[in-house]
């Protein structure tokens, strides 16, 4: 039996696993560790003010008239086609959405493609006539490219690269430094239908679902949003790590404190039963196609109004709002009127054992 | 969504709470078990909205917390083993052993891979007859019944690449444990409902006469827990100490009887050190001699791991209700999910991580 607990042998933990140095998978989640990955070989080895701004695209001044926004991003999902959509249109969208998240309008892509041994052409040729599909929904152009060939087993069948510029309007300064005590925070729609639909697609739910993934472009929605108002502070569009990592990148950007409301977060009711099942919390999973928008609340309402009535806006819904403080913190109202922390997503997301 | 929104109902809950209130004349401490019904508490602010009076400790009902470092550091020595597919619930990649944690045998090319149930483990042997697959057998009765179902499928068909690590503990004892210290400040435990529903209650009208103790048996949802403090409290005000349930659209007192059956045609009882704790009688279940074949720690000679945890963390008062999570000076600071110095910090369902994630504002 347990004697006196001060004096119980084993009251004590094993040194701690930083995974400074070695690549986990926790490094790619979107979350903490990857965070802590860019902070430390990346920022520090590139150090410029645009990188170190921290959005979803770099703003580069290259002539005292024209701003330019530039982002890349890599896409490596499995499995490579999945309902809704397959990694060539989440190659396209990811990055417009990237690039529409400074206000941008986005113009040309570049796409790199990683093929392994023993790839389907069949897949290839559908993957890229889904970018091209794609680019023409987001009306802009795939201007240059690359192909590599690794040998089999050194790939998962295909990744893709794609970096796009766009040119920021005149006058806008959009970014999640520029979040404001008293804004407004407005979410595009349901969350999780991405990261779920993808899970399902790898036959791991061990059920069946019917929800497909929201991968599309937004910068016509930004455009439809742009055009009702000037005072839209912040743009993000919450993929990996989800709406909660999303989130906390603003407040720590802004050294604002975000306040949402769990009861006004849309989440599907297939993608909740899933997430309840398997020990996932919504507000981590990833989306494709949906924003978050921080904007002056005199403008919330005009904004909202412009959003609903574009197709990939419809379900658009006040959130919450900015506070002057704790700065740098998340906070949601739950549903049965307590207070809590939504931290970010930490590491790898996984299932919870019981 | 139907059985889970209704219980999530500010209204209902808001309605128990103030029972709770009119009933509460003195201070209490009660213990929910389940580290499950911990985040619960945490992730809904439950704990915010009780009155002061109330105070709730959180027990060692977390599976991942209470997995004895040496269980740990065997299993990353035969994840790390050539031919070896290592096979486990999630939760477990995150847990150091002594040098290492799952996630780091797989950054170095051994075949880890996260699982939603055993059996698909018993698949993934029968698919990789080359392989042994081996399965990180842990948990309480919840998961017992599936990892010994996983032993027995192996077994008819004959399957003789497959094993499991087994770490299994049981509530009960763990309950007497806590009620035996001199330390301890439990007055009510509010018991796990999913155990209950695989081992029903029979198991605890026995603890609540022997320490005089009330226990109800509790669900997950807020208005489960909220329910379960008022049974509880309003048999603290009354003096009296049976076991209730409050759970009565999971749990029936004998409780899911099949898989009792199951559980015990594979395991049998045993002595099992539970992790910041220490070695507690007849608290765990280990494979029974017919099935000895199947016990990856003699298949991969791995019994001689025995590791020693050194001093920092107070996990293990945590996990006895002696502490809460922010007594800990290391809590948020050195200690944090994404580098803990414990097993409390690590799960999804420890205590720690639970008021790390939820609540450090308030604290």
């Amino acid at each position: 039996m347990v004697d006196d607990p001060m004096s119980i042998q084993g009251l004590v933990c094993p040194l701690p696993l930083p995974h400074k140095a070695q690549i986990v998978m926790g490094h790619g989640s979107g979350g903490t560790m990857s965070n802590d990955l860019i902070q430390r070989v990346f920022f520090s080895a590139f150090d410029n003010s645009i990188l170190a701004a921290g959005n979803d695209a770099g703003s580069c001044r290259v002539n005292p008239g024209t701003r330019l926004a530039i982002s890349t991003d890599s896409h490596v999902v499995s499995p490579l086609i999945f309902p809704g959509g397959d990694i060539g249109r989440l190659a396209v969208c990811g990055t417009v959405n990237d690039v529409s998240m400074l206000g941008a309008l986005p113009l040309f892509l570049s796409a790199g493609f990683i093929l392994e041994e023993g790839l389907d052409v069949a897949i290839l040729e559908r993957v890229v006539d889904s970018m091209n599909q794609a680019a023409s929904e987001a009306a802009v152009q795939i201007v240059a490219g690359d192909t590599k060939v690794v040998q089999r087993g050194k790939g998962d069948g295909l990744y893709i690269n794609t970096t796009g510029i766009g040119l920021i309007r005149d006058g806008l300064v959009i970014g999640g430094e520029h979040a404001q005590p008293g804004d407004t925070i407005i979410l595009s729609g349901s969350i999780g239908d991405h990261g779920i639909a993808v899970l399902a697609a790898r036959g791991e739910l061990g059920f069946e679902t019917n929800i497909t993934s929201d991968v599309a472009p937004l910068n016509s929605l930004v455009n439809s949003m742009l055009a009702v108002s000037e005072r839209i502070h912040v743009l993000r569009d919450p993929t990996r790590g989800g709406l909660a990592t999303s989130l906390n990148e603003i407040a720590r950007q802004s050294q604002r404190s975000i306040v949402i409301d769990e009861n006004a977060i849309p989440v599907r009711k297939a993608v909740n039963a899933a997430c309840e099942i398997l020990g996932f919390d919504p507000l981590y999973v990833a989306n494709e196609g949906k924003l978050v928008a921080i904007i002056h609340p005199d403008d919330a309402e005009r904004t909202l109004q412009a959003m609903r009535s574009h197709p990939l806006g419809k379900g658009a819904v006040v959130i919450g709002h900015v506070e002057p403080s704790p700065a740098g913190r998340v906070l949601m109202k739950t549903r049965i009127g307590s207070t809590r922390i939504v931290d970010m997503l930490s590491g790898e997301m996984l299932p919870r054992i019981c | 969504m139907k059985h889970v929104t209704e219980y999530r109902d500010a209204a209902l809950v808001k309605g128990v709470i103030a029972e709770i209130q009119r009933l509460v004349t003195r201070p209490w401490v009660i213990m929910e078990i389940c580290g499950g019904q911990t985040h619960a508490i945490m992730r809904y602010g439950l704990d915010q909205l009780l009155p002061d009076e109330i105070e709730l400790v959180h027990g060692p009902g977390c599976p991942v917390c209470v997995t004895p470092l040496e269980l740990i550091d065997k299993a990353l020595a035969i994840s790390s083993m050539p031919d070896v597919i290592f096979t486990s619930y999630g939760d477990m990649l995150r847990v150091p052993g002594s040098q290492n944690d799952l996630f780091s045998v797989r950054a170095n090319s051994g075949d880890v891979r996260v699982v939603y149930s055993p059996l698909d483990a018993v698949r993934i042997a029968r698919e990789n007859p080359d392989k042994e697959v081996v399965f990180f057998a842990i948990g309480f009765e919840t998961t017992a019944p599936a990892n010994a179902m996983s032993v027995l499928q192996a077994h008819s068909s004959g399957l003789h690449n497959y094993s499991v690590l087994v770490s299994h503990v049981r509530v009960p004892p763990a309950m007497d444990a806590i009620l035996s210290s001199p330390h301890n400040r439990v007055q009510a435990f509010l018991a796990a409902g999913h155990v209950c529903a695989v081992m029903g209650y029979w198991e605890y009208p026995r603890i609540a006469q022997q320490y005089r103790i009330p226990v109800v048996v509790t669900g997950f949802e807020p208005l489960d827990i909220a329910q379960g403090i008022l049974m509880a409290v309003r048999q603290l005000e009354q003096g009296s100490y049976v076991v209730d349930n409050a759970y009565s659209r999971v749990v029936t007192f004998a409780g899911n009887q099949p898989a009792q059956a199951v559980i015990n045609q594979v395991f049998v009882e045993c002595d099992r050190k539970w992790r910041g704790i220490g070695m507690i009688p007849n608290s765990g279940w280990r494979l029974r001699p017919e099935f000895h074949d199947y016990d990856a720690e003699t298949r991969f000679s791995v019994s001689q791991i025995n590791p020693d945890e050194s001093p920092l963390c107070i996990a293990g008062q945590i996990l006895q209700g002696l502490k809460l999570p922010h007594h800990c000076p290391a809590f948020g600071t050195l200690c944090t999910p994404e580098q803990p110095l414990g097993a409390t910090m690590v799960s999804s369902e420890g205590a720690c991580a639970a008021y790390y994630r939820y609540a450090r504002v308030e604290r």
